[in-house]
């Protein structure tokens, strides 16, 4: 008995990891085959980029704060609190910018889509469409992968923005040093491959984000109780993905990029 | 009913004369997981022809009406739509011929998100028809359900029979080459359930769509059976005593079977127990 529950758990993973495969390549495939829907892309680009705007300035800010007390209470052990500016701009651009806001907007749209596209699974309103002659995988999730790959990009830039600002307030009001000195120290030291370490994350964490969210709200079933299961599963599995896909693009960003 | 002497009524469409089926299932099998819903399922639905399709709940009636449109695939057998065999068919190949048929759904299914007209409007919103057209053509719809002051609301404004209508006008804007009505009428009061019988008749004797509705309500099938709409007064009137409507006629599913396939005649004649059982 024991052996067959392994035996099925063990398929019944082997087969969703296959279809989230088959699920998350017809979503991107779909943008270089009509129709495409540009309207429901500008649309999702509003929501997911607009509306995540206020928890990423506000979580960047303050993640920069945090990081900027506590590299300088540290780096005074060592007489080095001049480079604060260094470690705040080169840990929220190179890493903590780009998961950050990964997390964030994970919370708030992967969560989003799985419950509204579940809601429509669940009122019949998907099959309506397909009924009308519509793909809702054109119609309902390419737009949303798309919008949240662009927007993760400058949600992640404007995360990184203000995370150093937030490090420079806390630098220039908090530990009385001074601001000309940390934004020197910040600029001065950051280079390309930097940049691109912490650009490239959030075309992965945006294809992620969006490509569960809608996988776990177009396989919504059991009525409303169901919806709140699919907006579970979509939040964990892709906050924890984003943080293991992290470090492998971390692992090979540094051999490619050191 | 039962003892009434039932003949056609005059004019009805000519059946035999017709091209091929719209809709042709043959030895239909379907199953979730586990044990099939119902197999060896076989019918058609003739060009002109309104089916009922009767039975009690829980036995694949909605599953059957989903298997037409593809929505569903089949384990075995055959589904021929618009005289394609659509049991294989790529889901990309499948948009153009279901954009051809609609379905009014169990409880609508309407677009929570947008108001009525966008509702109405789908297909053409998807096909960038200009907004003028789409305005008429949604008052035109909406004017055959009787719904036109409804035309900027939104779903979660509306009553359960004004979300049926909607969902009939939605499905008829598009001048459908065959209707799939999934238990139209089903917990709906019997004033607002005779007014949705009444549009599936304007739609079977105006426009003589072919089509196939599920229900579990005996008087609705009857209904269907023994009215028709009269144009000039614009309303549901009866037939002559004793007369039925020909192209309208009867398919029975009990325990994944089909059990009956027939006119109202050979419904009110039939020897099967749970047809009796059913009828009484």
């Amino acid at each position: 008995m024991a052996v067959q529950t392994i035996e099925r758990t063990a398929k019944n993973i082997v087969l969703t990891v296959q279809d989230y495969s088959l699920f998350a390549w017809r979503a991107l495939v779909n943008l270089f085959r009509p129709p495409v829907y540009w309207t429901d892309l500008l649309i999702q680009s509003d929501i997911i980029g607009v509306g995540s705007l206020p928890i990423v300035v506000l979580s960047g800010f303050f993640t920069g704060g945090v990081l900027s007390l506590q590299s300088a209470a540290t780096l005074s052990a060592f007489g080095a609190t001049a480079v604060t500016g260094q470690f705040v701009s080169l840990t929220m651009i190179r890493e903590l910018g780009a998961v950050l806001t990964g997390i964030m907007v994970s919370g708030r749209n992967a969560s989003s889509m799985a419950s509204e596209l579940g809601s429509m699974v669940v009122t019949e309103q998907v099959d309506a469409m397909r009924a009308l002659g519509v793909d809702p995988m054109r119609k309902l999730v390419t737009p949303r992968v798309y919008a949240t790959i662009a927007m993760l990009l400058l949600l992640t830039i404007v995360a990184d923005a203000f995370g150093i600002m937030g490090g420079a307030a806390v630098t220039v009001f908090l530990n009385h040093q001074n601001g000309t000195q940390y934004f020197h120290m910040a600029y001065e030291h950051l280079r390309f491959p930097d940049i691109m370490q912490g650009l490239v994350r959030p075309l992965f964490f945006g294809y992620i984000i969006a490509s569960i969210g809608c996988f776990y709200g177009m396989r919504t079933t059991g009525g409303t109780e169901g919806v709140g299961r699919s907006t579970i599963r979509a939040v964990v599995n892709a906050s924890v993905l984003i943080i293991f896909v992290d470090f492998l693009i971390t692992h090979i960003l540094l051999s490619v990029l050191p | 009913m039962t003892g009434a002497s039932l003949t056609p009524a005059s004019p009805s469409p000519d059946l035999n004369s017709r091209p091929g089926p719209v809709v042709a299932l043959r030895q239909v099998a379907v199953a979730f997981d586990g044990p099939s819903v119902f197999e060896n399922v076989s019918f058609a639905v003739a060009p002109g022809e309104t089916r009922v399709l009767l039975g009690p709940a829980g036995v694949g009636k909605s599953v059957l009406l989903k298997l037409i449109l593809g929505l569903i695939r089949p384990i075995e057998g055959s589904v021929e739509l618009f005289g394609q065999d659509i049991s294989h068919m790529p889901e990309e190949e499948l948009f153009p011929l279901r954009a051809r048929a609609g379905m009014v759904f169990q409880e609508g299914a309407l677009f929570d998100s947008l108001s009525v007209r966008d509702n109405v409007a789908y297909q053409l919103i998807q096909e960038l028809a200009p907004d003028a057209e789409i305005d008429d053509r949604v008052r035109e719809a909406l004017r055959f359900v009787g719904l036109e002051e409804a035309f900027a609301l939104f779903p979660a404004s509306l009553s359960g029979g004004m979300r049926r209508r909607v969902a009939i006008a939605r499905a008829l804007i598009h001048q459908p080459e065959l209707i799939l009505y999934d238990s139209p009428t089903g917990g709906l009061d019997p004033v607002t359930s005779d007014t949705i019988i009444e549009l599936i008749v304007k739609q079977r004797d105006v426009r003589a769509t072919p089509a196939l509705l599920v229900t579990h309500r005996l008087q609705d099938a009857f209904t269907l059976c023994t009215h028709r709409f009269d144009s000039e007064q614009n309303r549901m009137v009866p037939l002559p005593e004793g007369q039925t409507n020909r192209s309208t006629t009867f398919l029975m599913l009990d325990e994944g079977r089909l059990i009956f396939d027939g006119s109202l005649h050979d419904l009110l004649h039939s020897d099967n127990p749970f047809v009796r059982e059913f009828l009484e």
